[in-house]
């Protein structure tokens, strides 16, 4: 963190993207988290992919829950509609954000306490009724605005920085989100940029639930030997799936890859996620082959990052309940109310 | 022991078994006697099962057009075993009862001084029906066709409700019209007269006859609701139930197929309080409906909704509490859970619908007030409102009535650069203006948090800001005062020292009440309160009284109490009447608690005695 609050001015010589924005933009307010936090890193990563997809700020809104990671949406899109919400509601009310208007981005930030504990229950609903949004968990298996307890995600056996051991079994929420019909599922880790805003990107260009899970260290609290969360730990064991380039529509695809390297997949607006297959067995398009996958290398202690499942034909909760194109937010007495002449028949029915 | 005679003027209660079919037939007879123009006021007793144990069902007839519960059976029809005892131990003397006499039962059985008529409904139906099921449904319409001959009711009010009922499937309608005379024929042939007569008169008039959970249904579709969200529970569930009914009736895009709104079963009730923070914090109007033990669980987001300042709607079908208490039965008993909802200081408004037209008319309004006050809006109805079908004014809509979306700032005015400050109180009234998302793309953002923030929605701990913010709080609560829906004097013959305060459901049980008392001579003011916060003139009526009945259906006097702590009244002027056994407040309670207490105090006034003398 820092105390010197950025200039607002912008450098004239700034590139502006398509949408006619800076990178400058897309930034918010100072950081209030620990100098080095992942989150931080994460936050940065969102600036860059709403950058480079000329996404205009105002049309996303940023909801989150309780704790460090949902002070995150303070930090990014300054332009957008924040809502820090609950502990662990933030799902029900994008949800009901989503319903009042399906033409933003609705971009949901969490954490492992605010979506694996408390929140578990609005996580699982919201990813089974195919809520269309970014779900993010800035995953670092621990609290850290209570400063230090384990989350639900802190693994079997890894060590709390007071040395104490936990000996509950870790929550894997990349396997449930698979499990519960995520129609976009993946890992990414804070330390690693170039794979995590394309990820960012391929999410929000996704329609349907799509689900990213985040490893991000506490530098405070989650970052010593034993941990299973730390800086160190998760490069060593980091084994991705696959490397990905996000390709807009109309950008040129230029860069070759061997035959049987690459695996394109074009979603529903005709953007490309270009897959570098790094395992060879794998396919993002098999969701129980992925659930295998993942089991397999985490009982190996191996961190499984990158695209783990995508449906590309996903539809979402609008798409489940047929509603108007126009977003009900905007409908009227004219719209919505059926007039007094139906009232009279219904007067006259109850007679 | 004379048995009763009674024209117009009765209750029969009908005992059965949850799921055999009863409850059509039952309601037919109700509604036989409404095309009479005899109003009846029936009303549903069920415990929390499905299928094969007790239910009952109550029907006042009552021509002057009482409509709260009497007490007291006149005529029970008892065509369950399992509650025989206690059934006919409910009969008053002289009435009558009415059972199915296909097994014989042993005189000890019954009662010596109340008619029995026995009919051997069973004997009949499996003479008649080789069906199991058929044998049960029929059962149940031949018994109101020996009723309705026993009673004088006409059978072709009744034939004309079958034809209402089965429109275009004769043969069901023929079945039914054969059942209902295979009924009359026995009783015409075997029964002999008694004394409870219905007799045609015109008294029901304009009104119609809805459950509350339907009006308030209805009025959030004319209200403009688009989003619910909902978690089952009784006895609200009935209502998302029917907004999505009317909702698939009237909210279709006639072109294109697709629906004006979106309607979430969530997972719990705070998924479905959430729903409805997130969709009103993005501009669509939003309700859920629960009772008791879901406002329990939504505190922390009613809170959040009031601090942020979120259009939010509740519609609270009260039930016995606490905890999971009396889910099948009635009471008021979430006034000051709604009222002071969530940690830390808060104060909601609530509306106190009296019954289904004003569950309608006050849903609608609701939907308005949330918007214009930004803030939950809770709309207080119960089990006996909800649940039953009672006689009400007419619906009523203006088509030039447009929704009051309240402060909300446009893209021309953010563009103009007109001054947006979230929470700033910029108009003197507390209510801040806000922006929905999406609005400019410069202007007019913000960040919406449950912690405290300075009037720029910026975050801040600084005490002067949290002040400002509180007690601008406030300020907008006074403004509700005057929005809200405003309390009604009923103002008594004479002049008169005593007062009574009143509201929701035991409203019919209480106008009974009052003219009961006046009949007596003793005279008593009262006044129905219709929403909280109160307004000016609830604090004028109570200093214009030297006593003050506080009438409610809960333990604790709940409302006395909100009266109490909003005024600062001294208790001991506030006196409680209190119902609270799960069933219906009635006229004869009350009258008889208010009536106890002014004769205790000798209250009849000297004017008042020379005027009967």
């Amino acid at each position: 963190m820092t105390y010197i609050a950025k200039p607002k001015l912008h450098h004239p010589s700034l590139t502006c993207n398509a949408a006619g924005f800076t990178r400058r933009d897309y930034e918010g307010a100072v950081s209030t988290l620990c100098a080095g936090c992942g989150h931080d890193s994460i936050s940065a990563a969102i600036i860059q992919a709403c950058w480079e997809l000329d996404i205009q700020p105002h049309r996303v809104a940023k909801l989150s829950g309780i704790g460090c990671s949902s002070k995150t949406p303070t930090y990014f899109l300054s332009a957008s509609h924040g809502f820090n919400t609950v502990h662990g509601r933030m799902p029900s009310v994008l949800t009901g954000a989503n319903l009042a208007n399906k033409e933003l981005l609705y971009l949901g930030v969490s954490g492992d306490g605010d979506s694996a504990s408390i929140g578990i229950g609005q996580f699982v609903h919201a990813i089974r009724r195919g809520v269309n949004m970014v779900y993010i968990v800035e995953n670092n298996g621990v609290y850290g605005l209570t400063k230090g307890q384990f989350s639900a995600t802190a693994d079997l056996g890894s060590k709390s920085k007071k040395g104490v051991t936990n000996t509950d079994s870790p929550l894997d929420m990349v396997g449930m989100a698979l499990q519960l019909g995520a129609s976009f599922v993946a890992r990414g880790f804070s330390g690693d940029k170039p794979q995590l805003v394309p990820l960012i990107k391929a999410a929000i260009k996704h329609k349907g639930a799509a689900f990213l899970d985040v490893i991000s260290p506490c530098v405070a609290f989650n970052n010593h030997p034993g941990s299973t969360k730390s800086y160190d730990y998760v490069r060593e064991h980091n084994e991705a799936a696959n490397r990905l380039d996000f390709i807009d529509g109309r950008d040129e695809i230029t860069v070759d890859y061997a035959a049987g390297e690459l695996i394109d997949v074009t979603q529903h607006d005709g953007n490309v996620i270009r897959l570098r297959k790094l395992a060879a067995s794998y396919s993002p398009h098999d969701r129980v082959a992925a659930m295998n996958y993942l089991h397999e290398r985490s009982a190996k202690g191996e961190v499984v990052t990158g695209l783990l499942y995508v449906d590309e034909d996903a539809h979402d909760l609008h798409g489940h309940m047929n509603t108007v194109s126009t977003p009900l937010n905007r409908l009227a007495a004219k719209e919505l109310s059926p007039g007094k002449k139906a009232l009279e028949k219904i007067n006259a029915a109850l007679r | 022991m004379k048995p009763i005679q009674a024209t117009n003027d009765f209750v029969i209660k009908f005992a059965n078994v949850n799921g055999s079919g009863s409850a059509s037939a039952n309601e037919l007879f109700a509604k036989s006697i409404l095309r009479m123009g005899v109003p009846v006021s029936p009303r549903n007793i069920f415990p929390s099962n499905i299928q094969g144990l007790p239910t009952w069902y109550e029907v006042r007839v009552n021509e002057r057009g009482w409509l709260g519960r009497r007490g007291g059976v006149d005529m029970m029809v008892a065509m369950n075993p399992q509650t025989w005892d206690a059934d006919i131990a409910e009969i008053e003397p002289g009435g009558y009862l009415f059972y199915d006499s296909t097994r014989p039962l042993p005189p000890s059985k019954f009662r010596d001084d109340i008619t029995v008529i026995g009919m051997p409904l069973t004997a009949i139906c499996n003479r008649t029906y080789a069906d199991a099921r058929q044998r049960q449904l029929f059962k149940n319409i031949m018994y109101i066709g020996a009723l309705s001959v026993l009673l004088d009711i006409d059978p072709a009010e009744i034939e004309k409700l079958f034809g209402e009922q089965y429109k275009g499937k004769e043969k069901l309608l023929d079945s039914n019209v054969k059942a209902l005379h295979l009924g009359r024929d026995y009783a015409k042939e075997h029964l002999a007269p008694i004394g409870l007569k219905v007799r045609r008169a015109n008294a029901v008039g304009e009104r119609i006859f809805v459950d509350g959970n339907s009006a308030a249904a209805l009025g959030c579709v004319y209200g403009g609701a688009t989003v619910c969200a909902w978690y089952p529970i009784t006895p609200s569930s009935s209502l998302a139930e029917a907004f999505q009914k009317y909702c698939m009736k009237f909210r279709v895009d006639a072109e294109t197929g697709e629906n004006k709104f979106a309607i979430v079963q969530a997972e719990d009730e705070i998924a479905s309080i959430g729903m409805v923070v997130g969709a009103g914090w993005n501009g669509a109007r939003a309700f859920t409906t629960t009772s008791g033990p879901g406002i329990s669980l939504m505190n922390e987001f009613i809170g959040l909704a009031y601090f942020a300042e979120i259009p939010v709607t509740i519609i609270d079908v009260q039930r016995g509490g606490p905890s999971t208490g009396m889910p099948t039965r009635t009471q008021q008993s979430d006034v000051l859970a709604c009222a002071y909802a969530s940690h830390g200081d808060t104060k909601h408004v609530l509306l106190f619908p009296e019954d289904p037209r004003e569950c309608f008319d006050f849903s609608a309004q609701a939907l308005d007030l949330a918007d214009r006050l930004q803030t939950p809006v809770f709309v207080l109805t119960d089990l006996d409102i909800g649940m039953n079908q009672r006689l009400t004014a007419p619906f009523e809509w203006d088509d030039a009535r447009a929704y009051d979306r309240g402060k909300v700032m446009t893209t021309e005015e953010l563009e103009a650069g007109k001054y947006f400050g979230r929470y700033k109180d910029v108009d003197g009234d507390g209510i801040p203006w806000r922006t929905y998302p999406a609005t400019h793309p410069k202007r007019g953002s913000f960040f919406t948090r449950g912690t405290s923030k300075n009037p720029e929605a910026r975050y801040s701990e600084r005490g002067d800001d949290y002040i400002y913010n509180m007690q601008r709080l406030l300020k907008k609560f006074d403004t509700a005062k005057a929005l809200v829906p405003q309390p009604i004097l009923h103002a008594a013959n004479d002049k008169t020292r005593y007062g009574a305060i009143y509201y929701g459901s035991t409203s019919p049980a209480m106008d009974e009440a009052l003219a009961a008392l006046d009949a007596d001579g003793l005279h008593v003011d009262a006044l129905r309160l219709r929403a909280f916060p109160f307004p000016d003139p609830v604090a004028q009526f109570i200093a214009a009284h030297d006593h003050m009945f506080v009438i409610e259906q809960n333990r604790d006097a709940q409302l006395r109490s909100l009266i109490v702590n909003e005024f600062g009244i001294d208790p001991a002027r506030l006196v409680p009447v209190l119902h609270y056994d799960g069933t219906p407040i009635t006229a004869r309670f009350i009258a008889g608690a208010i009536g106890k207490h002014m004769h205790a105090a000798k209250v009849v006034s000297i004017e008042s005695k020379a005027a009967h003398s």
